[in-house]
């Protein structure tokens, strides 16, 4: 049903929105953690800065992310001096690219999950002699865990939908960076339709299927995030 | 508030009501030049000029789709003969604007050499074109490399822009080394602005015919009319010659 350029281009895409969810994971949590604890002054601007993604029409991001991570750019002069080449046109560069861009997704449902937690259990942890470490691990992530869960369903969906900065700084090569939304879109500038209605039946599918699973698998549902 | 904001509605409405505009869809090749000739034709005629940049293939669907164009100017000759004989552009009103000439370009100063032989050095790792598929110069690149016996060598390291704008941003970002884009892009008061560039011998690929064809919705429209005829003047042909095309 699928031809051989549509289902590399269904992997490259499942492959990049797990890549980034896990690197976000790694990433956004600390950053959340501290947004929803710290009494620093720089929490306002941190936190606007996290959200900027949700603003910034994609377009924008792609033009600044090819423009610093070009010959000229200071990404781009950095990672030629560490041996790296340069990140526009390579899987690399689309992940980097999508961790900015989907940075908010992560942050912004664990930062509530971790405020909704409050001062009680964890005050209550460190009177047992937990270490705040380890007061972190075995009793705020636990009592996130419906947060956490959110925040990857919609850190990996958002991925999976990205298109305007990988248009933009993809360079549209099959198998690297030809994801399943451009290839949709090339299919419908040439006027393709049946290719297109066929790739897009299955990310409709996919990520309703996606969505509906994790959800349903959604612990501590009933009493919401 | 309500008022003024009634006002202002009015006065856009009314603006819009007066104003004879004609909506013109134009390969992204000629921005350029099209961006002069607008303003020169609305400043002759009165009348107001919309355009709306893209690749040839990407302006044939939304044009197919119902898009409002009044006018179309492609990138080749096929595209308006498509839909003239679909029955969405106007039959005999087809002619050709330009003759594009295409570039081998870098925004390096004495990285291209003016044979073209860089390509066969191979000293860079990406080449940009513009889709193929959608946009006539991404076909006569292909052509291009073709003719020399460098396509299998040079393929793998293609990037594709989706039209030829994006190409040209790719090769001006120095993102990709060295791209074929448009003369027009980087033409400048009639030579080459910065960087360094081949200009592509015309033998190596079929002639890049870029025609005009007035849309079914610019029928009887006076000023899509004028702008047709406009673009045959000479005027227009001065400004399309300083940009590197032939007529």
């Amino acid at each position: 049903m699928l031809t051989d350029s549509e289902l590399q281009a269904i992997w490259l895409t499942v492959r990049l929105a797990s890549i980034v969810t896990l690197i976000l994971l790694l990433i956004g949590t600390p950053i959340a953690w501290w947004l929803a604890r710290t009494k620093s002054c720089w929490k306002g601007p941190v936190g606007a800065v996290v959200a900027l993604p949700l603003v910034l029409p994609p377009s924008v991001l792609g033009f600044y992310l090819l423009l610093a991570m070009g010959p000229y750019g200071p990404v781009g002069q950095l990672t030629e001096a560490l041996g790296l080449g340069r990140l526009p046109f390579t899987f690399w560069g689309l992940v980097v690219a999508s961790v900015f861009y989907s940075l908010p997704f992560m942050v912004q449902p664990l930062q509530s999950a971790f405020e909704g937690i409050g001062e009680r259990p964890l005050e209550v942890a460190a009177t047992l002699r937990a270490s705040p470490i380890d007061a972190f691990f075995t009793v705020a992530m636990p009592l996130a865990a419906p947060g956490f869960l959110t925040a990857a369903i919609l850190t990996f969906a958002h991925t999976v939908g990205e298109f305007g900065v990988v248009l933009m700084i993809g360079g549209n090569l099959p198998g690297v960076t030809r994801v399943a939304s451009v290839q949709i879109y090339d299919h419908v500038e040439a006027m393709e339709y049946a290719s297109a209605h066929r790739l897009s039946a299955v990310m409709l599918v996919f990520s309703f299927f996606v969505l509906l699973v994790l959800y349903a698998w959604r612990p501590g549902a009933k009493k919401g995030a | 508030m309500l008022r003024k904001t009634l006002f202002a509605f009015t006065l856009v409405t009314s603006a819009l009501a007066c104003a004879d505009e004609v909506k013109v869809a134009v390969a992204a090749n000629f921005t350029a030049p099209m961006q002069k000739i607008a303003a020169d034709f609305e400043k002759d005629t009165g009348h107001k000029v919309q355009l709306a940049f893209g690749s040839t293939g990407k302006l044939y669907a939304q044009i197919s789709n119902g898009a409002p164009f009044e006018i179309l100017l492609a990138a080749d000759d096929t595209t308006p003969a498509k839909l003239e004989k679909e029955g969405t552009g106007v039959a005999g009103s087809r002619f050709t604007y330009a003759i594009g000439k295409l570039v081998l370009w870098s925004s390096q100063p004495g990285f291209i050499d003016d044979k073209g032989d860089v390509l066969n050095k191979g000293n860079f790792k990406h080449v940009a074109i513009a889709n193929p598929k959608l946009a006539p110069y991404g076909a006569a690149a292909i052509q291009t490399l073709t003719a020399l016996k460098l396509l299998d060598a040079i393929q793998p390291k293609f990037v594709q822009g989706e039209n030829i704008a994006q190409t040209h941003q790719f090769v001006a970002t120095g993102n990709a080394e060295l791209g074929f884009i448009a003369l027009s892009q980087v033409m400048k008061d009639g030579k080459i602005a910065d960087g360094s560039a081949w200009i592509v011998p015309t033998s190596l690929h079929q002639p890049i015919l870029q025609d005009a064809i007035l849309l079914d919705k610019g029928k009887g429209k006076t000023a899509a009319e004028a702008l047709m005829k406009y673009l045959r003047s000479d005027p227009a042909a001065a400004v399309i010659m300083s940009f590197g095309y032939a007529l």
